[in-house]
């Protein structure tokens, strides 16, 4: 099968600081593809790439057979690829229900009532907070709305920057299950960045590790490999 | 006690161009973090042409539609064509724009139409109405007061009910994230330009009847005082410049009529000094407001 998304020589950074080196990197649909490595390895700058904020300055992104190159940030999220950034970002001064809608006021179609419906149905506790403002959600209920305004877009590729961050294990766990779910169902592709290596194992198809701005080995599903890098 | 009461009313309608004024710079504030020293000058320039539209037709309300929309048409170019630009360059770069762009609308208004002082005509009397003998408050006064009111409403409605007005919060708020959800925040802040620089040509054409007339410093003055009014709000808060503005007219007219007008120009700047000094985060700024 063709993959969804083919990252190839992908080099970016901050002001002309290079942070991501040739990065290659392919994600098949409907899989989940867990993104590993340690503080500073360069997750979060492959992410921000993928989706847009930042202008790579090498190498390209193809999404669905289509170069992202040039497709401005706004754009991307209209093809199917969303983007969760790290830290649960909720708009603060915007209640619950303002973030959910945010999330889909570019779509014309008739579905937009039923897909918000169905995000507070997937979380209950959103439903019951509809009216408050995001700074007075807890963390749990931050990653929820956060992950539910993702999904409410209908997207093919999910990128997940750190969802467990912070989280009780019994919420890590509901949310990857939750993930797991969605690839089987609805065919969903998730690239999933995290820290927590045990969990993000437990339900991604394939993994990669990043060291450096390098993806350093392309899966880390043979235990010897898994050993040398992640040291379990 | 009638005085006081007159004083009041007048403050109060006066005030609420200040509202107006302060508004429209609380509205680019929160979207780009820029003080828009320009819009002054650029609701000047919208008052230029309603001068001329009305000149043309005869009709105060031409002149008024075109202000309006000259005043959407000027933020939104500007927003456009310089401050987009300026604002890649730098976190000064755009006040600094925006002071050049005073000094080029003020130079071109001085070329076009001259340095005088054109007296410009209301579209209702500015007489007091006397009842049982006493001034309360002129006609003018309440078109002004329902005017600014109306538009508050309005913007009131386009922010909290409309599908604009969330994409303008949430740009303000969270460009980045909102660029994520799909808004193009691009447009959102030339919008918000737009419409902060009509309220800047309302208040404009409201206030500049009641002063010396169309020059092209004529807002120089009304501008300190919308900002204090602003500032008074904590710069952040809508209503926080609304009710700064009704404040400082308030307090304002009191001077001007306790201690003659030649003392409210130092009046306004001694205003906005105590509240930079005592409450530099204004006095309806939260915590996070102010942290910024
Ligand atoms: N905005 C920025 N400006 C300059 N350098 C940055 C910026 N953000 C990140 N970096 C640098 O880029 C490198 C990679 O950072 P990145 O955030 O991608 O790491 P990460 O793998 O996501 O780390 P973590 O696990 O801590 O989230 C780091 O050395 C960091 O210092
Ligand atoms: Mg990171």
């Amino acid at each position: 099968m063709r993959p969804l998304l083919e990252v190839q020589g992908l080099t970016a950074g901050y002001g002309g600081v290079p942070v991501l080196d040739e990065v290659d990197l392919a994600i098949e649909p409907a899989t989940i593809c867990a993104v590993l490595g340690a503080n500073g390895a360069g997750k979060t700058t492959l992410v921000r790439a993928l989706s847009g904020l930042i202008r790579p300055a090498a190498g390209q992104v193809v999404y669905d057979g289509r170069n992202l190159d040039g497709v401005p940030v706004e754009d991307r999220v209209r093809l199917g690829l969303a983007h969760v950034p790290e830290g649960r970002a909720v708009v603060e001064q915007l209640t619950v229900d303002e973030n959910l809608r945010l999330a889909v006021l570019w779509r014309r179609d008739r579905h937009v009532r039923r897909d918000l419906a169905e995000v507070y149905e997937l979380f209950e506790p959103l439903a019951r907070r509809r009216s408050h403002l995001g700074h007075q959600l807890s963390g749990g209920e931050r990653q929820m709305l956060a992950l539910g305004r993702a999904l409410v877009a209908g997207p093919r590729l999910l990128l997940l920057d750190e969802p467990s961050l912070g989280l009780a294990p019994k919420v890590i766990a509901e949310i990857l299950t939750l993930l797991a779910r969605l690839r089987d169902t609805t065919g969903l592709t998730v690239l999933l960045v995290e820290q927590n290596v045990r969990s993000a194992l437990s339900v991604a198809d394939r993994s990669v590790v990043m060291a450096l701005g390098r993806v350093t080995t392309a899966d880390v599903s043979d235990a010897t490999l898994r050993h040398a890098y992640l040291g379990f | 006690m009638e005085r006081f009461v007159f004083l009041t009313l007048d403050g109060l309608a006066r005030g609420a161009v200040y509202a107006a004024f302060g508004l429209a710079l609380v509205l680019i504030w929160r979207g780009t973090r820029v003080v828009n020293f320009a819009q002054g000058a650029l609701a000047v320039a919208s008052a230029y042409l309603a001068y001329t539209v009305t000149g043309a037709t005869g009709s105060y309300w031409w002149g008024l539609v075109a202000a309006l929309a000259g005043g959407l048409a000027l933020g939104a170019l500007v927003e456009l064509l310089v401050m987009r630009w300026a604002g890649r360059a730098g976190p000064l770069e755009p006040v600094i724009a925006a002071l050049g762009l005073v000094l080029l609308i003020q130079a071109l208004l001085g070329m076009v139409y001259g340095n005088d002082f054109h007296p410009v005509d209301t579209p209702f009397a500015r007489t007091a109405l006397t009842v049982r003998g006493f001034d309360l408050v002129s006609p003018y006064d309440l078109f002004v007061l329902g005017a600014v009111l109306t538009v508050m409403l309005l913007l009131a409605v386009l922010f909290g009910r409309t599908k604009t007005g969330l994409r303008m919060r949430a740009a303000a708020f969270a460009p980045e994230v909102s660029r994520l959800l799909g808004v193009r925040v691009g447009r959102v802040l030339t919008l918000g330009w737009a419409l902060a620089a009509a309220v800047g040509a309302l208040a404009a054409m409201l206030v500049i009847p009641t002063e010396l007339g169309l020059h092209p410093t004529a807002m120089d003055l009304v501008f300190v005082s919308g900002f204090t009014a602003a500032v008074v709000g904590g710069l952040d808060s809508p209503v926080g410049a609304v009710v700064g503005g009704l404040g400082v007219g308030v307090v304002l007219s009191y001077v001007g009529g306790y201690l003659g007008s030649d003392a409210t120009p130092v009046a306004v700047l001694l205003l906005l000094l105590t509240v930079l000094l005592l409450r530099p985060g204004g006095l309806f700024s939260t915590v996070q407001a102010r942290r910024v």
